[in-house]
């Protein structure tokens, strides 16, 4: 079979022609929710993982409860990848719906692969490189016996691993770990599905060969090996490194792989994880364990954070420590639950009544959610505070291959300290850090402690003094002052002084650092700062930004009422700089680079960045 | 206000009495029932003579659950409603601990009802006394979710329109493997009924009527006898043989106690139900660790992550 658009110059014209070089590729699976299509970017993101490829993958879910549109992007090639990939280099279309909504991501030059049996493309468009292959009779020719065309993903990745000529063995390897634990009948109907797909370009495609660059030894790396796994498990692992043994939840998109993960791992570890009725009950429980001197973790969504905020507040008061998950969503209300946004910022760190600091964190990647996770942990241990780690829909469900964690060194062990305390115990020292004695610890005085939500004396006796709720106050915002103190600078990355500073938050990372690399490829002198400690923020910042003309606040939130995003709105009160301005948007999405570079274009008046923007970049897969 | 006395501290070991486990005086209003408890949960501590160390008196929000400030333990004063699943992560997050939480009939039926739902399925081994006043007192006069039809509060004032609540009845449906009712005016039978709570080996209930005189006067004189009531004991089966025996209450049976709890106010007051049998939460997680950690072979923490990042190769 050949392709019914062949493209204009036939270069090669047989299979062996040499493969051509590129860097990077961004390839969208576009399919139904039960075909497999997410199995085929894992074990993409396995495979990268396990060769000098890096990759990060990008997944919607259809928030439908079975059945129904799915898509699974994944960029992978030679060196850092830092985000998702704006357009699709090859669009892979199992449905005539799938063709109709993602034909527009694809680049002018892309590859459209697609299944003849259900596909039948615009006649006529030539702007890509169309392939038509016969995928569900292929798979079900390949497998026969009554699976149908169940393996058509299998199918799909043995065509993706000759087009880009990827490893074979270790591929199949691969899919024998995946299967091996279920009936040898399924390992080898994978297998025969494989073969089948790899075997089909060879007869059917001229010169859609490819190889990714040989990565640069030099620059490589830390000599540990790779993982590969997605945000949600590396703040479950996190968690585990951390010593946390104890948590409680309640599900909710999408942050209920955490605690499914957890659930599941922690009896391993001697630990419970106690699925609640519901979201006040899960922080309370979580409470209850911090109080017995096992510091706890729980978690949510937006909707289920602000429900937690009465007891968030008390854990503030009582000064207990407690890490709880925000894997934000699109809101307000149930909003767009499978979407990313970055709307809870200022519930995070306000969201409660009375005046309660509390300490905010936001990873920038799959691998930054370890060890963020980790760092909530000693951050809540170390100042008895609650911390919020809050994280998104994006981060939970990507998969990024990443240096594996020196665990040797990094695990902290569990358990509280139920040494006996002194006579002069105090669970509320004005003039020290909070330490409680957890239950179960022998006072020495013979008097017992009462943590409390009420305001409370030294001893945690209930108060009505005014000077006493002023003096408390003050404990309890000094020692979030303190904890700024020792911050480290954040990620300073580009010229250190010029036009433009892009600043952000949370999971805008990689998109903003290949944003300031086009930026300063134009000729425009910038930088990017990144901010993982939200709040409080680290010192020194305000020099950092006087040092530009603006500073772009990038983030997936509303501009809101006065025109600027929730971090923002913090900045401009923290620093009173009017240069301070915001590139916000809410479509569920995560930040195209090209979104960045318009977004600080507009804010320069810089006409000629903007018209960079609007230019189509080819594909690297365009053939000449 | 300090608590930080000259006073020596008790010798390790030395036996708990009321002196040593008495806190902060009490806040409630003269003639409160709420003291009564009081008196009998030091006397049940007396009785039971647990390590100092290894009480936990914790409670929510409302007139009663200021309790834990009146007792000398580790303890927790949360917030409205939620003490139940605070205490089920004491509990569960130190076995060896002996958990007790106070609260009124808002605190359980009404802001918590569902932790106390919830708490009584999984059967985590926690004692709960509920302090039943029928009225929301430290908020002065609202109805409560046990204020009996007609009851004038300030919410109602023409006299509260709602079905209350039947405590027993909702505490045996949620599946409470011990659920008792007392008064506070007799103070040999509440202690009786806590202290058999104490002991069991679950999740136990033990409801105390404790009349407010502040603004629900006389709310439970129907029990008592020198008011002109009625106080009639459960007659539990003494498995003894004899022919009236038969007509006893058999505290294992949940239809029986049904049956108990639908009768006319005041009712009976005793043991309602007792299940032995059904294991706690407690017990049932550490049978799960066990297993999984038998099957793990008593790996270290550590070689159990270093083999999970080893699978995400």
């Amino acid at each position: 079979m050949v392709s019914p658009n062949p493209p204009e110059t036939s270069g090669g014209a047989s299979a062996s022609a040499a493969p051509r070089s590129i860097k990077d590729v961004v390839i969208r699976l576009a399919g139904n929710s039960q075909d497999g299509i997410q199995a085929i970017g894992g074990f993409l993101a396995r495979l990268a993982g396990r060769s000098d490829q890096d990759v990060m993958t990008y997944m919607t879910i259809p928030s439908t409860i079975s059945g129904g549109p799915s898509i699974f992007q994944v960029r992978m090639g030679t060196g850092d990848i830092l985000s998702a990939g704006d357009r699709a280099d090859m669009l892979v279309a199992f449905y005539q719906h799938s063709y109709d909504a993602h034909i527009g991501s694809l680049r002018p030059g892309g590859v459209l692969l697609y299944d003849a049996d259900h596909v039948k493309p615009v006649e006529g468009d030539h702007r890509f490189t169309n392939v038509a292959c016969p995928i569900t009779t292929g798979t079900i020719e390949a497998v026969g016996g009554t699976a149908k065309d169940k393996g058509k993903n299998i199918y799909v990745l043995g065509l993706i691993a000759r087009i880009f000529d990827l490893e074979v063995a270790k591929l199949t390897q691969l899919i024998r770990e995946r299967f091996g634990g279920k009936n040898e009948d399924i390992v080898r109907n994978a297998l025969l599905a494989f073969d089948a797909g790899y075997a089909w370009p060879q007869n059917n495609l001229r010169d859609l060969f490819y190889r990714f660059e040989a990565i640069d030894r030099a620059t490589a790396v830390s000599g540990r090996p790779q993982v590969t796994l997605d945000g949600n498990s590396a703040i479950a692992y996190g968690f585990l490194a951390a010593g946390v043994r104890h948590g409680a939840g309640y599900p909710i998109t999408p942050w209920s792989s955490i605690m499914e993960t957890l659930r599941t791992e922690l009896p391993k570890y001697g630990g419970v994880f106690v699925q609640c009725e519901d979201e006040i009950a899960s922080i309370s429980t979580a409470l209850g364990f911090s109080y017995t001197g096992n510091v706890a973790i729980t978690g949510s969504a937006g909707p289920g954070l602000s429900l937690k905020m009465e007891a968030l507040s008390w854990a503030t008061m009582a000064e207990m420590p407690i890490v709880v998950v925000n894997v934000q969503r699109g809101g307000p209300s149930t909003g767009m639950p499978t979407n990313v946004e970055q709307s809870d910022l200022m519930q995070a760190i306000y969201g409660s009544h009375g005046d309660t600091p509390r300490v905010v964190l936001a990873p920038k990647n799959v691998e930054d959610c370890f060890y963020l996770a980790m760092e909530a942990v000693r951050i809540a241990r170390a100042y008895s505070t609650p911390v919020l780690l809050l994280t998104d829909q994006a981060l939970s469900s990507r998969i990024e291959a990443f240096d594996e964690p020196d665990l040797k060194a990094l695990m902290v062990p569990p358990g509280p300290d139920r040494t006996e305390r002194p006579a002069d115990f105090k669970p509320y020292p004005l003039d020290r850090q909070t330490r409680h004695a957890p239950a179960g610890t022998r006072i020495a005085s013979g008097k017992y402690p009462v943590v409390t939500g009420l305001e409370h004396d030294e001893f945690g006796h209930p108060t009505g003094s005014p000077k006493l709720h002023a003096q408390m106050n003050a404990k309890r915002r000094e020692k979030i002052k303190a904890l700024a103190a020792t911050l480290p600078a954040p990620e300073l990355s580009g010229d250190a002084s010029g036009e433009a500073l892009i600043v952000t938050w949370g999971s805008n990372y990689g998109p903003a650092r290949e944003a300031l690399e086009r930026i300063r490829a134009a000729g425009v002198s910038a930088g990017h700062l990144h901010i993982r400690h939200v709040h409080p923020l680290p010192p020194g910042l305000d020099e950092v930004l006087a040092r530009y003309r603006k500073v772009v606040v990038a983030e997936l939130n509303d501009e809101g009422v006065y025109g600027f995003g929730q971090f923002a709105t913090l900045l401009r009160a923290r620093y009173a700089l009017p240069s301070i301005v915001s590139t916000c948007k809410t479509d569920g999405l995560t930040f195209k680079v090209s979104e960045l570079v318009a977004g600080v274009a507009r804010h320069l008046g810089n006409a000629t960045l903007e018209s960079l923007v609007s230019q189509a970049r080819p594909s690297p897969l365009a053939t000449r | 206000m300090s608590t930080a006395v000259a006073t020596p501290p008790p010798p390790a070991g030395a036996p708990l009495t009321k002196k040593v486990l008495t806190a902060d005086h009490p806040t409630w209003c003269p003639g409160c029932g709420d003291f009564a408890v009081l008196a009998s949960f030091y006397r049940v501590l007396e009785k039971l003579q647990y390590p100092h160390e290894k009480i936990v008196t914790f409670a929510g929000i409302g007139c009663s659950s200021r309790f834990p400030y009146f007792v000398n333990t580790h303890g927790g004063h949360f917030i409205h409603g939620r003490a139940l699943p605070f205490a089920a992560g004491i509990s569960l997050g130190g076995d060896d601990l002996h958990v007790f939480v106070f609260g009124g009939d808002g605190d359980g039926f009404s802001i918590g009802g569902n932790h106390l739902t919830h708490t009584a399925r999984k059967n985590v081994r926690i004692t709960y006394v509920i302090m039943d006043n029928s009225v929301y007192g430290l908020t002065k006069k609202q109805t409560s979710p046990t204020s009996p039809i007609g009851f004038k509060s300030k919410t109602d004032p023409w006299g509260a329109l709602d079905q209350p609540i039947n405590p027993m009845r909702t505490l045996l449906n949620s599946g409470a493997t011990f659920v008792a009712r007392s008064h506070a005016t007799q103070v040999n039978h509440m202690t009786e009924m806590m202290l058999r709570a104490a002991r069991h080996d679950g999740f136990s209930v033990v409801e105390i009527l404790s009349e407010c005189v502040e603004f629900f006067e006389g709310a439970f004189d129907a029990a008592i006898p020198r008011k002109g009531g009625h106080w009639v004991l459960i007659d539990e089966k003494k498995n003894d043989g004899s022919p009236e025996d038969a007509a006893r209450h058999d505290v294992s049976d949940e239809l029986a106690a049904f049956q108990l709890a639908g009768q006319a106010w005041p009712g009976k007051f005793g043991v309602f139900y007792e299940n032995k049998t059904r294991r706690t939460k407690n017990a049932l997680e550490a049978e799960l660790i066990a297993k999984t950690r038998e099957k793990t072979k008593g790996a270290t923490d550590l070689a159990l992550l270093q083999a999970t990042f080893a699978k995400l190769r």
